[in-house]
């Protein structure tokens, strides 16, 4: 396994968090490396359009408000690797992040790995993904034009992913197991407004019909338990997020949802790794708080570093 | 997009594609589909890393619809590996490099 030389801080993902982590720490004259799986940005660049991040009265494409970010983290010294981070193992120094390529050495510490999108947990999900069913509606949404789907969740994804959706679909069916949805108001206003949209309430998905493409669904009423068919085409998935925590369970404390718990300066129960953005606990799952923890994030490892010479 | 892997249409999908010698990855793809991206990453990776063993091809599903429809596509990013005309494997979302090569290694002899 190929080692480079130790850095000061390894940040373990290149979204929003990891960025802005970056951009303190470069400017903090820390010698920083980004390890990023994939590209740099973040599972934001999946939505379609940014309309809350502070600063932009007009919204902004996720790609332009990422690239941004990226080139400001640059600009300040940062070095983006491509590489997925396996496991933090302690050496006499600080800490070894193992990833795919190579060992990267590091004074401190901050994961900013983000979530991803949770699975319904059916049995035919698997088989029928890329098959109609869906977890990005930005992606797969042209595949759908004058056709029926469906849209399962009520947070402000699910709203978003419906109303774009209605953009392509002939009939956008969102199917919410309760009676109201969770999601910000302005996005129920839009959705409601929308005479292609049909909010499905109280209902579950107890399974998906078609053998080789969704053909349809099974709906089960979460108040009487009576069970109806639903002729759809695709089905989009978005039914919140999963922390991808998985590589560190072993070592951090995680909450129940395999969320990293961290305290009020973002650390971690292990000293000198710090946690930042949508695997940490508590988190609102927002581009503006993940870049804002990623920033205390960055803070706290400047004092930890100067503590410990 | 990729701009390093060579596109395949709906024109030359059965030259290209299913009357290749070697093993052919096509990547289906869209300007519109962050995912895509990454996944284009890797297929750019493994055009290089893999040249003498198969042949990688980018098709873009907005500028060629039929070839996406024909094999029931519904979600992009998607990887379909072809050998001797016949579709051996679909790949589909964005997932990590070691699995596509293990599921390309399957197929090769």
């Amino acid at each position: 396994m190929n080692a480079v030389p130790r850095s000061d801080v390894v940040i373990i993902g290149a979204g929003p968090a990891g960025l802005s982590a970056a951009i303190y720490a470069g400017r903090a004259r820390l010698s920083t490396v980004v390890l990023e799986k994939a590209l740099p940005g973040g599972q934001i660049l999946i939505t379609d359009w940014i309309e809350n991040y502070p600063g932009f009265p007009d919204g902004v494409a996720p790609a332009v408000l990422m690239e941004g970010f990226e080139k400001q983290a640059v600009h300040f010294g940062a070095k983006i690797v491509t590489d997925e981070a396996r496991e933090i193992v302690p050496d006499p120094v600080g800490w070894i992040v193992r990833g795919g390529k190579a060992d990267y050495p590091a004074r401190a510490v901050i994961i900013a790995v983000g979530a991803r999108y949770r699975r319904l947990g059916l049995a035919e999900e698997d088989r029928l993904t890329g098959r109609g069913v869906s977890y990005c509606a930005t992606c797969d949404a042209p595949f759908f034009r004058g056709r029926a789907v469906a849209v399962v969740g009520g947070g402000d994804t699910a709203l978003m992913e419906a109303v774009y959706l209605a953009k392509y679909a002939s009939r956008v069916h969102l199917i919410h197991r309760r009676d109201r949805l969770r999601g910000t108001k302005i996005l129920q206003e839009r959705l409601f407004a929308d005479p292609k949209i049909t909010v499905e309430w109280s209902a579950v998905i107890d399974q998906i019909l078609g053998r080789d493409r969704v053909e349809g669904l099974v709906l089960r009423d979460t108040n009487d338990g009576s069970v109806r068919e639903l002729a759809v085409e695709g089905l989009f998935v978005s039914v919140g997020m999963d922390p991808q925590s998985e590589f560190v369970r072993e070592l951090l404390d995680l909450n129940e949802w395999k969320e990293i718990r961290v305290d009020g300066r973002l650390a971690t129960s292990r000293p000198g790794i710090f946690a930042a953005g949508d695997v940490i606990d508590a988190a609102p799952h927002q581009v503006a708080t993940a870049a804002g923890t990623g920033v205390a994030a960055a803070l706290s490892v400047v004092e930890y570093l100067s503590k410990t010479g | 997009m990729s701009d390093n892997i060579p596109s395949v249409t709906d024109a030359d999908f059965e030259a290209e594609v299913l009357r290749s010698s070697l093993p052919v990855l096509v990547d289906f793809s869209a300007a519109w589909c962050m995912p895509c991206k990454a996944v284009g990453v890797i297929a750019a990776d493994l055009a290089v890393e893999m040249k003498d063993k198969i042949i990688v091809r980018l098709m873009d599903v907005d500028a060629s619809p039929k070839t996406p429809a024909k094999y029931g596509i519904r979600g992009i990013p998607t990887l379909l590996l072809f050998k001797g005309g016949e579709l051996k494997e679909s790949i589909v979302g964005a997932v990590s490099k070691e699995k596509i090569v293990g599921l390309i290694a399957k197929h090769l002899s």
